[in-house]
This record gives structure tokens, C-alpha cells and sequence, in this order.
């Protein structure tokens, strides 16, 4: 049925199409939104579960600087230096493995490898990242530890390096396909002007695909310190979980987020105990929040200026 | 061929000999013949597609990053087979200089850009004023250093197109390259840029051997000595400019030129 000329018959009516297009669109939003609503609700969970304590009788001084993590004492003691150096140290370790490993996997993905080859080597690292972690921390556990007591003729493998191995390999794989991302962003005219100038292919690499490529690079090892950060169960398994600061890496350590695994579950609910377990929570949250916000400034800072 | 042209000034800038080239199953150029005299301006013109871009990029083997090219056949540079297993790319592109369709400026600073190459190859710790002296010296070459020369420190990318193009054409010059590449130079331009890019060329000539891809009919005519129209991936004719816009000795030469296909 076709409206005559000139009448406005039909211009108004909602169909099912429109209402579809509503349904979806509001469907969508919905999505989009729930990620800010979850993040709110738990910052106000933690928050609530530990600011009790945190506003009347926790010492903030004792907690980031003192050396004896003892709550269960009389007195209790709520020194979490140990677990602040701890969790720096295994982080820094990982960080030594997992940079050298994901800028060399990103570089021969990236410049050198060609066809189904990348494609294959991307798929098997994305798969790499999907590895469950306590199978990591039962790598740490079972091949790791005798192999490092054999090593380093050490009484125990279950230390910092330990850790920081099983860490490192475990972020390796996302720092990589982030490290790939930041090279293949860099224009391949930029490749092309330095080899037609005559820079052989390790030169284009060095003089000019990483240095463009540097802020990506830089936003991908923030991002694999963050997922270092936060990991809890491979490094409960691998790191000993020793309440004492270490001076080696191959010290026994213990981490923020190992501790309030191993300990939330014992600590009877709303005692002093339980939250200041909830406070360490807010102080990762804080650690890994402004981590990711530099990443995320990094990034935007290079799409500004490029 | 080499002790045959001793003085490359007087003899042959390039020398295709039977040059074929395949990208994986297509063929794109069919025993190319072809001789470059050295000091002048060339210009290879064709329809879309003619092989004379990939003819080009052989002359400096970029064609090659490609990496499912084949090809056989000789080119020489100043007598020396570019296309020999033995011979360096990196050899050869510091002797054939190439300029892309688009201004490629590197994402550096206007006088790292003109070091660039020679950074590369010199491990030599050039002095300060040196460098100071290469930078002047390309730069006035191609006519920028007035425009350019109290922001040497700037990004190159903050460039006009015209002074980008220049440039691309500058950092080519320290390594005293014999052949010039050009592929298109002034397709991005605008017509007065493209004015003077051409006078730029127009003055290089006689120092450089230059080869220049050009879709621009007009452009071809106004700024070359010589002509290499090419067809189909195989060489049509080879004649002076004049000679071959007034009075084409082909009919498909005079078909394209006059516009009837292209």
C-alpha cells in the first residue's frame, strides 16, 4: 500500500523494526554500563568490608612499613611491608623473564615471520594465555622447585625466583600480543623509507620500529606488571609464602594477594583480622588501578601526537 | 660491463638486460631491454599496471619485500648487476636513491631525517659540525634549507606535503647516491607543490641520473629528456621526450598519449 502523494500517513508508525532496533540498542547500553556499576559495587564491597577498622584502629604507618605481618599474635601485629616487598620482588623477577621473552616473541611475530606460520604462533600464544594458573602453580610446585634446589644447591625452590619465573611466563603471553599490536601499529611506509635509505632489517627494527613503537611497548610491560601483580594461586604455590621480607631471590616471599588467600578463610568475619585483609585488597586495587591508568595514558598519549 | 663505462657521468646510469619479473604466479615484466643514460631525467610512463612502478623498484631491489618475487635477467647500475645473488641491497640503495609516492618522512626530527642513511653505515663518530655541514648542504641542495633551517630539531611529519617530498628527496644525497628513483613524487601534491618539486628535479639533473614514474602526461613531457613508454609489462619505446610526444613511432604510444586508453 503506497501513501498518496503529499500525505504524511505512515511516517509515524513504529513497526517491529523499530522496537527491535530499541531493544537492542537499550540491551547494548545495558552491557556497555554493567562494567562501571560492577567496579563501583566492588570498591564499595571492599570498602565496606574493611573501612571499619581502617578509619579507628589501624595504624596506616604500621601497615605499609612495619616488618612483622603477625595478626593472629596477642597482640596482633599488621605489618604488611613484608608482603609489599615480597610481591615487588617476585613482580620485578617476572618482569626480567617476561619483557626479554615477549619483545623477541612479539619482534619474530611482528618483522620476521610470515603467512600461516604468524598465524599459527598467534593462535598457540593466545592459547598459552589460557593456561589455568594453578596449573603454573603446580609447574612451580612439582618441575620447578627440584630443579632450582638442584641448580643453586638451595634447601628449598619454592622462593622468589621460583615465582618470578612461573609469573613471567605467565604474563609473557599478553605482553606479547600487546608488544605485536604496538609494531604493527607503526606504518609500513616508515619500513619501507628506512630500507629503500638502506637499513638492513635488524636496523629498521632497532632505529625505527621500536622507538615508534615505544609507548605501546611501554603500556604492554604495565599491563604484564599488573597481571603480576594481581595473580594469587600460581604464586601462593611457588613462592614458599614466607612472612618475611626478602633479601634474596632465592628467599622464600610471600604476596599481597597470596596472603589474603591463604588467610580470609580462617579469620573469623568482621574481626580486626578479616579486614584488614579487605584493606590489603583496597591497596592492590589502588597499585593495579594507577598501573593501568598510565598504560591507558601511554597509549592515548601516542594516538594524540601520531 | 663494468670496464666498459668507467666514467658513469658519460656512459649508462641503468642497464636492463632481458629482465623478467614474477610476482608468485603473474608475470610482470617480459625481457625488458632498456638503457638509462646517466645525467638526465627518464620518465616511464604506461597505463595502470604497464610494470613500469615494479620495473622501478628492481632498480633498487625494494621490489623484494614483497617477498614472493622472482625474476631473471640483469639490471645494471653503473656496470654492477644489482640483481646478482652477490650484490648487497644495502650496497644498492645507498648508490640508488628512491622517492615514494607519498612523503615518507621518518617519525624523527627534519636533520635526523637527512642523517639517517649515513648513520646507518658510517660507524665513524661523525663530529658536530660534520653533521652540521651534510645537513646544510643536502638541505640547500633541494632547496629547503631557508624554509627549514630554525626547526632542524622539529618532526619532520609537521612538514607541508611539498617540504616533506623535499625532504625525502634530502636525506638521499649524503650517501652521494649516482641514481635517483622517483615513484610518482608529486601524485600527493597539489599543482603549485608540484611545480616546484618539479624544478627541483629539473635541477638535480646533471649531478643525478634520475628515473622518474609518472602518470602525468603533461608532467612527463615538461620534465624529462627521455621517454620509456611501457605496456602489458614489456618496453613499447625508448625516445626523446620531444620526439615522442610531437611524433610516437608506435601506434599504441601515440594511443595513450593522446589519451584513447590509460
Amino acid at each position: 500500500m503506497v501513501p498518496a502523494p503529499g500525505s504524511h500517513q505512515g511516517l509515524d508508525r513504529l513497526d517491529g523494526a523499530w522496537w527491535r532496533d530499541w531493544a537492542a540498542r537499550v540491551l547494548v547500553s545495558l552491557g556497555g554500563i554493567s562494567a562501571i556499576l560492577f567496579i563501583v559495587a566492588i570498591i564499595v564491597f571492599i570498602a565496606s568490608q574493611g573501612l571499619e577498622f581502617a578509619w579507628n584502629r589501624l595504624s596506616w604507618a604500621e601497615l605499609l612499613t612495619g616488618a612483622r605481618w603477625e595478626p593472629t599474635a596477642n597482640p596482633p601485629r599488621y605489618g604488611a611491608w613484608p608482603l609489599l616487598a615480597g610481591t615487588a620482588w617476585i613482580t620485578a623477577v617476572a618482569m626480567l623473564v617476561a619483557v626479554p621473552l615477549s619483545f623477541a616473541a612479539a619482534i619474530y611475530i611482528g618483522e620476521f615471520a610470515t603467512g600461516s606460520r604468524r598465524e599459527w604462533l598467534k593462535v598457540t600464544i593466545e592459547t598459552l594465555a589460557a593456561i589455568p594458573s594453578v596449573v603454573w602453580g603446580v609447574i612451580g610446585l612439582q618441575v620447578l622447585n627440584p630443579l632450582i634446589q638442584q641448580w643453586f644447591d638451595t634447601p628449598v625452590g619454592l622462593n622468589v625466583l621460583n615465582a618470578g619465573v612461573i609469573l613471567g611466563l605467565m604474563a609473557a603471553p599478553i605482553m606479547t600480543t600487546l608488544a605485536e599490536d604496538a609494531l604493527k601499529a607503526v606504518p609500513d611506509t616508515y619500513r619501507e623509507a628506512a630500507e629503500a635509505l638502506g637499513a638492513t632489517r635488524w636496523q629498521v627494527i632497532w632505529r625505527v620500529v621500536l622507538p615508534h613503537a615505544r609507548p605501546g611497548l611501554s603500556a604492554s610491560v604495565l599491563l604484564g606488571i599488573g597481571r603480576a601483580f594481581g595473580e594469587t594461586i600460581a604464586v601462593l604455590m611457588a613462592s614458599g609464602h614466607r612472612l618475611l621480607p626478602p633479601t634474596s631471590v632465592f628467599d622464600s616471599a610471600a604476596t599481597i594477594t597470596a596472603t589474603i588467600a591463604a588467610e580470609l578463610g580462617e579469620a573469623a568475619v568482621d574481626s580486626d583480622h578479616y579486614q584488614v585483609l579487605f584493606v590489603l585488597g583496597l591497596v592492590l586495587f589502588a597499585i593495579t588501578f594507577s598501573i593501568n591508568l598510565l598504560a591507558d595514558g601511554l597509549v592515548r598519549g601516542r594516538r594524540r601526537r601520531a | 660491463m663494468a670496464e666498459t663505462h668507467p666514467e658513469p657521468a658519460a656512459g649508462l646510469a641503468v642497464a636492463v638486460r632481458r629482465f623478467n619479473l614474477w610476482y608468485g604466479d603473474f608475470q610482470a615484466l617480459f625481457d625488458v631491454d632498456l638503457d638509462i643514460e646517466a645525467g638526465i631525467v627518464t620518465a616511464l610512463i604506461g597505463p595502470s599496471g604497464c610494470g613500469k612502478s615494479t620495473l622501478l623498484r628492481s632498480c633498487n631491489r625494494i621490489v623484494e619485500r614483497l617477498g614472493y618475487v622472482r625474476t631473471a635477467g640483469s639490471i645494471e647500475v653503473l656496470g654492477h648487476d644489482v640483481q646478482h645473488p652477490s650484490a648487497s641491497r644495502i650496497q644498492v640503495r645507498r648508490q640508488v636513491g628512491m622517492v615514494f609516492q607519498r612523503p615518507n618522512p621518518l617519525p624523527i626530527s627534519i636533520r635526523d631525517n637527512v642523517l639517517f642513511s649515513q648513520q646507518l653505515h658510517d660507524r665513524r663518530r661523525w663530529s658536530r659540525s660534520d653533521q652540521d655541514a651534510v645537513v646544510e648542504r643536502s638541505l640547500r641542495e633541494v632547496l629547503l634549507w631557508d624554509r627549514v633551517k630554525d626547526r632542524l630539531h622539529e618532526r619532520a611529519v609537521g612538514l607541508s606535503l611539498e617540504e616533506q617530498q623535499k625532504l625525502c628527496i634530502a636525506r638521499l644525497l649524503p650517501t652521494k647516491p649516482a641514481v635517483l628513483l622517483m615513484d610518482e613524487p608529486c601524485s600527493a601534491l597539489d599543482p603549485a607543490a608540484t611545480a616546484a618539486v618539479e624544478e627541483l628535479i629539473w635541477n638535480l639533473r646533471g649531478r643525478y641520473s634520475i628515473l622518474i614514474v609518472t602518470h602525468n602526461m603533461a608532467q612527463a613531457r615538461r620534465a624529462s629528456d627521455r621517454c620509456v613508454f611501457m605496456l602489458m609489462g614489456r618496453v613499447v619505446e625508448h625516445a626523446d621526450t620531444e620526439q615522442m610526444f610531437v611524433a610516437p613511432a608506435r601506434q599504441e604510444t601515440a594511443d595513450y598519449i593522446e589519451g584513447r586508453f590509460g
